[in-house]
């Protein structure tokens, strides 16, 4: 019944090979309508898509009577209405030649981040520019951003040709600017293309209204480019997703390849613990195969019993990637929210999750100029570079050797929204050189010797709601029964340890900072410390929490109403703040995110601070922090 | 979908018992094996669905060992909610979303595979591979998590979901290829065969059982049909095809000129229909 061809189109198709790019520009260079342009000249659009878009053409269209190709790809009711594309758009479509994945990314500039996230997949970039407005600042942007990406061929796309006349000499100079632009960017082919996508010049075939372009048109030059990337040839790396265990008699170990390729027999190691073992199969449904290679979701199982869970890689044990606690990256901050330095953010990379904070943020990125700016720290769109440190070490690779091995996120841990993208530059040697030193006398011998339990006592709560008042009378009767105590007050602090600190967001983290970890080394010698602070973000507060152990944080939320701390303003701080003459004053200008979880709730809005100092003594003994 | 086994507490596969749940169901028996998938399937079933589709869907759990659930809106059933009488918005609203909401709260759900494919609707093209769900099931689709690389940002928060799309970067014609390259089993519909269809606005509905009422002029006649996608057989138009093998129907598709959707009636309800669906906890 098949027809004769059908083996041929089968074979064709399995010899094609697939190219994912993406298209960026300006607000209105007209990628939408390019893509669709392409899809149009194809011959790939379903009839009745086709009648769909004549009739949406007619309502929303901005061409007249002729055919809207923008209204084929922008997706969302809301861009429709606006004529932007406000978030990334996938399209398939294949020639006799390749298939072809196109990311359609928005060219607003608050969408930056969406279009980070297209370049992420992507093996080429089209940039498109509009003939009549030259190179942009979005432009410069988009190159760099594709280029930090990893993106290594780019084609300029000179837009809306028609509109200057066709004009040889527009086109030489907005290629000549572009290039001399895009010529650190590392890129291995750059090329500019005069194209109009609303008449289809030079997009699928020559236009005869550029007689003066001798190059390829732009499809023709998709179909054909080079961009195989060599992660095949590069060292074998599989991070371990999920370790298989159907039964007590096999145990394998499930993942992507990432780099490389495998076989069995090959001696591989556990990057981060350093045990080493021999591929003995590499199994899948269809019976065990004797190669994999990078982009293969294979099961490997070893000839020992090794050590390994999820996170995980598998890697060869001549060529390891760096393990460490400690690495240098490029980072592209995604969220509204600015980013603080000291704070903690979740980081995955590959299949690993790890608490992770940016200790220096080293300069940010003036993306017109490449050149580098002092910065305490990246708004959203912005592009720095920064050290970070882990709270556990990791396997990674630089991104520029591999991206899935050295490309990670940022996530918020409450929010739990992407805040950053980052791309590792390179592992920082210290972290391997500087060890714990172990110590004899340890904090359960120093504690011991107290009789008492050392733990952390977290006052938070707004200025004048009483913490240092009820903490100082908790430490009292602490101390009159023999334990050893020690009080981290705010004000104090800030006049020694935090001197340099101000107030505004980045500092307060960074204040916080220091106290945990003043107070988990007062924990460490076995203290009861007393910490009252402010502390109004719950993201430092669980920062705080995590440096010590399992018990040893209770957290005391001091809940007096803002108009009762204001009326009894203690240090006529509320007067000031409500003058001007103080910013950024918890509860006036600055924001008190209250504890959802605290261990103690105080009401200090009534009551006498002697019955609240009670509270805390009688839970003090229920949880056996003193006898 | 390790990447889900490894990071979610309860995560479910939606199947839909179509080619794409099909396919996704044979990815999902790969990537675990040699063990099984570590997660149940879930149909939402309109009690509006083929036969042949159900029968399917039974052996179809029965032959790979997998645990089946089957939730029906008994709400909308009690209604009385049928896509003759209520329209066919209503009956996808009540019978499929609500459906699908009952299902994810009732069993706790954390996260959801679905088959849906980015190149089969406008809004889809914008969806997230890992896509992010309020705990009313929203999508907001202006504010949806940047995806980069491979790294899928899985944390949620209590009573938050995510749905899971594998197939997002898949073709129709991909999918057929890979069902032929695999010989992976479908449900017969696909295949051309005579089968009783009435031909109503334009569209060819295959009278699958008796709560069909005719309409004045309307008979049912025999014709050489086949389904390109399923869905509740009273919305799901037929296609004259002689394709009655795979290699007919890969052929059939690499020369197709319409697009699959076209057969889905609860698309052309209005327009960025599927969008509006979404937002409200459509897959």
């Amino acid at each position: 019944m098949a027809p004769p061809d059908l083996k041929s189109f089968l074979a064709a198709q399995e010899k094609k090979s697939l190219l994912r790019f993406l298209t960026c520009g300006s607000v209105d260079d007209g990628k939408s309508t390019l893509i669709g342009r392409l899809l149009y000249d194809s011959k790939l659009l379903f009839e009745d898509t086709l009648s769909a878009l004549e009739r949406d053409s007619k309502q929303h269209g901005t061409t007249g009577d002729d055919i809207d190709f923008a209204l084929l790809v922008d997706g969302l009711e809301a861009e429709r209405e606006q004529g932007i594309t406000i978030d990334v758009a996938y399209r398939y479509f294949a020639t006799n030649k390749r298939k072809f994945i196109v990311a359609d990314t928005p060219g607003h500039e608050q969408y930056t981040r969406n279009m980070a996230t297209g370049a992420s997949n992507s093996e080429l970039a089209v940039i498109l520019i509009d003939a009549r407005k030259g190179v942009l600042t979005q432009t410069r942007r988009h190159a760099y951003i594709v280029s930090l990406l990893g993106i290594r061929h780019i084609v300029l796309a000179v837009n809306k040709i028609d509109l200057v006349g066709y004009s040889q000499e527009t086109f030489d100079r907005i290629a000549a600017e572009f290039s001399e632009f895009a010529a650190h960017l590392g890129f291995l082919s750059r090329v500019a293309i005069p194209i109009s996508a609303r008449f289809g010049d030079n997009v699928i075939a020559k236009s005869a209204n550029t007689p003066w372009y001798g190059g390829p048109p732009l499809l023709s030059f998709l179909e054909t480019v080079d961009v195989e990337a060599q992660v095949a040839d590069k060292p074998f790396r599989m991070p371990v997703q999920w370790v298989n265990r159907p039964n007590l008699d096999f145990r394998g170990f499930s993942g992507t390849i990432v780099g490389g390729r495998v076989k069995p027999g090959d001696k591989v190691a556990v990057a981060k613990s350093g045990r080493t073992s021999t591929i003995k199969r590499i199994v899948t449904m269809d019976g065990d195969l004797k190669e994999a290679a990078t982009g293969e979701a294979v099961t490997l199982t070893l000839a020992d019993e090794v050590d390994i869970s999820r996170g995980d890689i598998l890697c060869p044990a001549t060529a390891r990637p760096e393990v460490s606690d400690q690495f240098a990256a490029h980072l592209l901050w995604m969220a509204e929210e600015e980013l603080l330095p000291g704070r903690q953010y979740l980081l995955k990379l590959s299949t690993s999750t790890v608490p992770a904070q940016i200790t220096t943020l080293k300069h940010k990125i003036d993306v017109n100029t490449l050149d580098q700016l002092a910065a305490k720290t990246l708004r959203l769109n912005e592009i720095g570079y920064a050290n970070f440190s882990l709270a556990q070490p990791l396997a990674f690779d630089s991104y520029r050797d591999n991206r899935d091995m050295g490309g990670f996120i940022l996530i918020d841990r409450f929010t739990n929204a992407t805040v950053g993208a980052g791309m590792i530059d390179f592992g920082l040697r210290r972290a391997t050189n500087v060890h714990w030193q172990a110590i004899d006398v340890d904090k359960s011998a120093r504690s011991a010797l107290k009789h008492q339990k050392p733990a952390v006592l977290w006052f938070t709560g707004l200025s004048g709601s009483g913490k240092s008042t009820v903490a100082n009378l908790v430490e009292a009767a602490l101390h009159a029964d023999g334990r050893h105590t020690y009080i981290l007050d705010g004000d104090n602090v800030r006049h020694g340890l935090n001197r340099d600190l101000g107030f505004t967001d980045a500092d307060r983290v960074e204040n916080i900072r220091r106290v945990g970890e003043a107070a988990k080394l007062f924990v460490d010698a076995g203290l009861i410390v007393l910490v009252s602070f402010i502390s109004p973000f719950r993201s430092e507060r669980r920062m705080a929490r995590e440096l010590v152990g399992e018990g040893e944080f209770v957290e005391i939320f001091v809940d007096a109403p803002l108009e009762v701390c204001m009326a009894r303003d203690p240090k006529g701080l509320y007067q000031k703040a409500k003058a001007g003459t103080i910013k950024n004053f918890t509860g006036i200008d600055s924001p008190y995110e209250p504890p959802e979880h605290a261990e103690l709730v105080l009401h200090t809005g009534k009551g006498e601070p002697s019955a609240h100092a009670a509270t805390i003594l009688a839970y003090l003994k229920d949880h056996r922090y003193i006898a | 979908m390790r990447e889900v086994a490894a990071e979610f507490a309860n995560p479910v596969m939606l199947y839909s018992i179509g080619k794409d749940s099909s396919v996704m169901l044979h990815l999902a028996m790969k990537a675990f094996y040699p063990s099984l998938p570590p997660f149940p399937l879930l149909h939402v079933d309109t009690t509006w669905k083929f036969r042949e589709m159900i029968s399917f869907r039974d052996a179809t759990a029965k032959r790979l060992g997998l645990k089946l659930l089957v939730h029906v809106n008994q709400d909308g059933l009690a209604r009385g909610i049928n896509p003759f009488d209520s329209g066919s918005a209503m009956h996808t609203q009540v019978m499929k979303t609500e459906a699908l909401k009952q299902a994810l709260d009732k069993y706790g759900f954390d996260a959801a595979f679905g088959g849906a494919r980015r190149d089969e609707e406008k809004s889809r093209a914008k969806e997230r591979i890992f896509s992010f769900r309020s705990t009313a099931h929203a999508w907001d689709p202006k504010n949806q998590r940047p995806e980069l690389w491979r790294v899928y940002n899985t944390r949620i928060n209590k009573g938050e979901s995510i749905r899971v799309f594998p197939l997002s970067n898949w073709t129709e014609l991909d999918i057929w290829q890979y069902i032929l390259a695999e010989s992976i089993p479908i449900v017969p519909l696909y295949f051309a065969k005579k089968r009783p269809v009435v031909e109503r606005d334009g569209t060819l509905i295959m009278v699958d059982d008796d709560r069909m009422k005719l309409r004045d002029g309307e008979k049912v006649e025999e014709r050489l049909v086949r389904f390109r996608t399923l869905g509740c057989y009273p919305l799901t138009g037929a296609i004259e095809s002689a394709a009655d093998t795979l290699e007919a129907i890969v052929t059939e598709m690499f020369t197709a000129r319409t697009s699959e959707r076209q057969g889905r009636l609860i698309d052309s309800d209005e327009k960025a229909s599927m969008e509006k669906k979404k937002r409200e906890g459509y897959f």
